[in-house]
């Protein structure tokens, strides 16, 4: 018998003895352990891959004010952190404000970034603070892989964010990396990167969510990658991060460190920048609506009351994978990158490491669904220019109108 | 420290780690160390059995391995 269970938390960074937690997690708690709060839909970069398919700001995003309220609550229910992203939280011009309100409200921040704000005096004021966290992304360990996703200069945003944090004392902040196909030859040039700037590596799992649809049969990590990872992930145990989010990898073998669980809507839980309430990160879909923070009862109505989260927290039968004998360790694998490359949700995971995935894809006819909503920077450029004259004489602005009739 | 139906998380914001206590003894022990001379104190006032105090003391020294429990500053 043992009495307490230990984690790095967000990670999970324990293997779960026969105590089983996970059997209790499965079935929710009263408030999310932590969760994933998109402030904004606004980005500088457009990675290929982007999860919310963020780009540009949402009118109705919500107010300063309406955050504050948020983070009230969130301490009412003893929320222990907030992952804040988005978009890039950092150009919200009340981040530091937010960030501030949290703490003082014992509410703990760790957010992530692509470094672009992250100057010597900011990271001066963030190195002085116990109670925040930042994680730098970065998903090449050059220029040339991690600059072909996150787009140009990218990587040299991050890498002096990455100095800077270094030289102003911070240490243990997260590099935060999304293994591809393209940079898994470059797992020990990330740890060495990490070790470098007195970081630790956080890798996690690529899902074909958000913009991720677009590139996952490019980027996806092949067959014998995912082996490779997963041997890596075991040598290197609890030195590095997963957010839990290889546990469809546990099939292999033995578990990996962490609860080896799907968290959403059970532990886990997604806030986007207009207040709506997804089950996970990675679902950005009306399928995975609770409801809003706006609502009457707010996040916690939500959080405890919403029919979706409810469902998610039923036991679960296990489908298609019941009969499989890794089913145990792997839990049928990640909901959000079954439901957006067309699989059921009770069937085997996309890249299920028996090989399932392959076939059970094999067998999709419809096109998969797409999410729900798009903040992508436009990509036709509009271009303002003059319309010609018709005729060389025409100076008057409204020539070749029609006029209204009357 | 959060109270669940299960017992408790614990969160501890200096190494970021997270800890759970599996049952309400356990919980109660937790809670009422600083109000007791020792721990075994504390767990008795919880009402541990004896032949459980193994259990717990191993509980408790994962809980300060961790830092998530601490020695009391001596006066």
């Amino acid at each position: 018998m043992t009495l307490t269970e230990h984690a790095a938390a967000g990670a999970g960074n324990s293997s779960v003895a026969p105590g089983r937690l996970v059997d209790l997690f499965q079935l929710g708690l009263d408030a999310p352990i932590c969760l994933t709060w998109e402030l904004t839909y606004a980005c500088n970069l457009s990675c290929v891959h982007c999860l919310s398919s963020s780009g540009r700001r949402d009118p109705r995003e919500l107010t300063t004010d309406e955050c504050k309220r948020v983070i009230d609550t969130l301490e009412r229910m003893q929320v222990f952190y907030v992952n804040i992203g988005g978009g890039e939280p950092t150009v919200r011009p009340d981040f530091w404000e937010l960030v501030d309100y949290a703490t003082a409200h014992h509410v703990g921040v760790k957010f992530s970034t692509n470094g672009v704000k992250i100057s010597p005096a900011v990271a001066s004021r963030l190195a002085a603070s116990d109670y925040v966290d930042v994680q730098i992304s970065l998903d090449g360990a050059t220029a040339s892989v991690n600059d072909a996703v996150r787009g140009a200069g990218s990587y040299a945003t991050a890498m002096r964010a990455m100095q800077n944090l270094f030289d102003a004392g911070f240490r243990g902040f997260k590099l935060s990396v999304v293994m591809t196909r393209q940079n898994i030859p470059q797992l020990d040039a990330f740890k060495a990167i990490a070790d470098q700037f007195g970081a630790q590596l956080r890798l996690t799992r690529l899902r074909p969510s958000g913009r991720g649809a677009d590139v996952w049969n490019e980027l996806h990590p092949t067959a014998s990658q995912q082996r490779e990872l997963y041997d890596w992930l075991v040598a290197h145990g609890e030195q590095v991060l997963t957010g839990d989010s290889f546990f469809h990898l546990s099939a292999y073998g033995s578990a990996l460190p962490g609860l080896n669980l799907c968290g959403a809507g059970r532990v886990v839980c997604l806030i986007d920048p207009v207040g709506d309430v997804y089950a996970c990160p990675f679902a950005i879909h009306s399928q995975f609506l609770a409801g809003n923070v706006r609502d009457a009862g707010g996040f916690e109505s939500v959080w405890r009351t919403s029919d979706l989260f409810k469902s998610l927290r039923a036991p679960d039968t296990g489908g298609a994978c019941r009969s499989c004998g890794h089913y145990d360790s792997c839990r049928g694998g990640c909901m959000a990158a079954k439901f957006f490359t067309g699989l059921p949700l009770d069937g085997p995971d996309p890249e299920c490491v028996q090989g399932y995935g392959s076939a059970a894809l094999a067998a999709v006819s419809a096109e998969p669904p797409k999410p729900s909503v798009d903040h992508s920077h436009r990509k036709v450029p509009v271009t303002i220019g003059r319309r010609p004259p018709r005729r060389d004489c025409d100076e008057n602005p409204l020539a070749g109108f029609a006029a209204h009739g009357n | 420290m959060r109270p669940e139906p299960f017992g408790a998380l614990l969160y501890h914001f200096g190494t970021r780690r997270l800890s759970f206590l599996k049952n309400q003894r356990v919980l109660a022990v937790v809670r009422s160390l600083a109000d007791h001379p020792s721990a075994r104190a504390a767990c008795a006032a919880a009402g541990v059995p004896e032949a459980e105090l193994p259990v717990y003391a191993r509980a408790l020294a994962a809980l300060a391995d961790s830092s998530m429990i601490t020695e009391r500053t001596r006066v």
